[in-house]
């Protein structure tokens, strides 16, 4: 007989800084690039993210066709219109 | 230390705290469909569906008759709206 209940000890190891919402907490502060499907882009710093991809970003410049359009002191974002979230390096 | 305490040093906890702080201010709101708010918070959840009073719509039109890319705003104002939040793109409180 096989345990399928030990069997799960295989992919969980450093699980924690190698999955995507590890990466977003470890970018909270630092200046990030985030893209919308509309194509809109925020340049902001990261105050926080949820699990829903929520973001609120602080000092924001907001890009439309690589142009800049308007700034925001605070902005938060809903995370359903999120692309994806880039660390400005 | 005081870590508990809601409003502390470091209020913004989570993304909706930023809304939560902007409760009874004039906020800037983007929707979807090219249209903007600019109204007093004085409710919200977490979908983000909103209540707004004393409100500014703005709405963009391009039109395309000519490709001159010309951009008419419409503007349309409201004593009271309720906005569904899947049409929500960004909330900023106005300073």
């Amino acid at each position: 007989m096989s345990a399928p209940a030990a069997a799960p000890a295989v992919a969980n190891g450093a699980a924690d800084a190698r999955d995507p919402s590890g990466f977003l907490s470890e970018i909270i502060g630092a200046p990030v690039t985030v893209k919308l499907n509309s194509g809109v882009t925020y340049k902001g710093e990261l105050q926080s993210v949820d699990g829903y991809m929520n973001i609120a970003l602080e000092q924001t410049k907001e890009f439309v066709n690589g142009k800049l359009r308007r700034s925001y002191g605070d902005a938060f974002v809903r995370g359903n219109n999120v692309m994806y979230i880039s660390a400005d390096s | 230390m005081a870590e508990a305490e809601d409003a502390g040093a470091n209020p913004v906890n989570e993304p909706l705290d930023l809304v939560r702080l902007s409760l009874n201010e004039v906020v800037f709101v983007k929707l979807r469909g090219d249209r903007e708010l600019q109204g007093r918070l004085h409710a919200y959840d977490s979908h983000c569906n909103l209540v707004l009073g004393d409100v500014t719509e703005t709405i963009y039109m391009v039109d395309e008759e000519d490709e001159g890319e010309d951009v008419r705003t419409v503007k349309k104002q409201s004593e009271m709206l309720f906005v569904r939040g899947d049409s929500v793109v960004l909330i900023s409180p106005q300073q």
